[in-house]
């Protein structure tokens, strides 16, 4: 199980958390304006590197407040 | 001791060019390869793997093989797959150790009862056979399932795939690997891609640990490793790659004579030949590249398995381990040619790949024989994703996302 640094409540079991996936993915500033193309990169595409990985975390059953964090997916 | 049995395929050095060069010796890879060569004459053909034939998840799998998805798109390509299954055995020559002894989707909500009933309505109209069955039919069709109401999520019924079932996972990596390799196919192995040679909007070679190797046409079928080897390329996949794991018992006689699903309580397991219960679990929630996974997962696996069928009380653990997967938004494959001319894509088969080899190797071996998507991978193109013509089976994934 890993072991994840709450920012505000310090190293806590997995299980406390939920993922949220690749961090600073920021909404599309025009809606009307984007393409089918870039919304499709918006909607579905995310980075999925082997190595260094920036990712957003919920302390479900804790705080219950949102962060970032960067962990090596090897 | 036995004498060290003959080999089944040979190790040659590779030559500096072919005309079909297949990323990723794993079970679609080498199903490609065979297809090239036995549909389409194509036989000079090398598959590149990184690691040893049958290591990735071809070998890492639950085994379980089933057609009954809800969509047309998918029960067309899965089904296309089993009906393929259903003369492997004879047409590689090797014992698969095939069997069809059914697949059980359990509901335990009235939710699940009327997406099972419509799952196999769509199934029946698409010439898939499927049944539903009450909880009595279950207990006949699997009699160690607990199906009393009083339990936390009961058993309200079951879809039934009787032509579904499992076979030995090794043997089918170890089948077509030997079939290509006696049509002529090179099999590659300890070669690992670096990079890929783009020339004018064209993938013209693959760089490897052991030297260039120019290609008329290259295929990816990289499985959880597949966005690392589309980005040689340039492209960017709409996949993430998840721990997916699994575990064995050891060995006990048989009690279990069909594969059993549940998507609610999250578990599936069947009964191996040899006699270990073996089940799988969810993926584990973030990206990971390891071939392992979080200890929980297995916990919360073995607490749905117990729940269905206590008799498993007494069952002792005897392996866990994981597989990486590579997983799209709508739980569907991605199989086609890219952006890149000369490049083809075979990836996104998630957590339910392995039933999907000999129909994923066949079509994938016509895209890259004719260079256009085939009718049964068409609607499984890359961009599907922009046009929004979705394929959304977590419904009948059965692992959930």
């Amino acid at each position: 199980m890993l072991l994840v640094r709450c920012p505000w409540c310090g190293d806590r079991d997995e299980v406390e958390f939920s993922y949220g996936g690749q961090a600073q993915i920021a909404y599309p500033p025009d809606p009307a304006a984007t393409s089918d193309e870039e919304w499709s990169q918006y909607l579905f595409v995310r980075d999925n590197p082997r190595g260094a990985f920036r990712e957003r975390w919920v302390h479900t059953h804790g705080c219950r407040r949102w962060f970032e964090l960067e962990r090596d997916t090897r | 001791m036995d004498e060290h049995p003959a080999f089944l395929w040979r190790s040659p050095e590779p030559r500096r060019s072919y005309e079909v060069v297949i990323v990723g010796g794993g079970g679609h890879g080498l199903a490609t390869a065979y297809y090239l060569a036995k549909n389409h004459g194509i036989t000079d053909v090398a598959v590149i793997e990184r690691g040893w034939l049958g290591g990735g998840n071809i070998t890492r799998n639950t085994t379980i093989i089933r057609s009954n998805y809800l969509w047309d798109e998918s029960a067309a390509i899965y089904e296309h797959s089993l009906k393929l299954w259903e003369g492997l055995e004879t047409e590689l020559e090797y014992d698969l150790l095939f069997s069809q002894r059914g697949v059980l989707n359990l509901a335990h909500t009235l939710q699940d009862v009327r997406d099972g009933k419509r799952r196999a309505n769509a199934n029946r109209l698409s010439g898939i056979d499927a049944e539903w069955l009450d909880p009595d039919g279950v207990a006949e069709a699997c009699p160690i399932v607990d199906v009393s109401p009083d339990v936390r999520y009961p058993v309200l019924g079951a879809t039934f795939q009787p032509r579904g079932g499992i076979a030995r996972h090794e043997n089918v990596a170890w089948a077509y690997a030997r079939a290509a390799d006696l049509a002529g196919v090179h099999l590659l192995q300890g070669c690992e891609v670096t990079g890929i040679e783009v020339q004018a909007g064209r993938a013209v070679a693959v760089e490897t640990s052991r030297g260039r190797i120019a290609a008329g046409r290259i295929g990816i079928v990289a499985a959880g490793h597949s966005s690392l080897l589309a980005a040689m390329a340039g492209l960017r996949l709409p996949v993430q790659t998840h721990p997916l794991q699994a575990l064995v018992s050891e060995l006990y006689e048989d009690v279990l004579g069909t594969v059993v699903m549940s998507n609610a309580v999250h578990v599936y397991v069947s009964q191996a030949h040899k006699g270990e219960l073996v089940m799988g679990a969810g993926i584990d929630a973030y990206n990971s590249y390891a071939q392992r996974g979080s200890f929980h997962v297995i916990e919360d696996q073995l607490a749905a398995a117990l729940e269905l069928f206590p008799i498993f009380s007494s069952a002792r653990v005897l392996r866990t381990w994981a597989g990486i997967v590579d997983v799209c938004p709508d739980a569907s494959p991605i199989v086609g040619p890219t952006p890149v001319a000369g490049l083809y894509l075979n990836c996104g088969w998630g957590t339910g790949g392995f039933k999907a080899t000999p129909g994923s190797g066949w079509t994938f071996a016509w895209t890259i024989a004719y260079g256009a998507p085939h009718e049964l991978n068409a609607p499984f193109s890359l961009d599907r994703f922009a046009t929004g013509a979705l394929i959304d089976e977590h419904g009948a994934a059965g692992v959930h996302h």
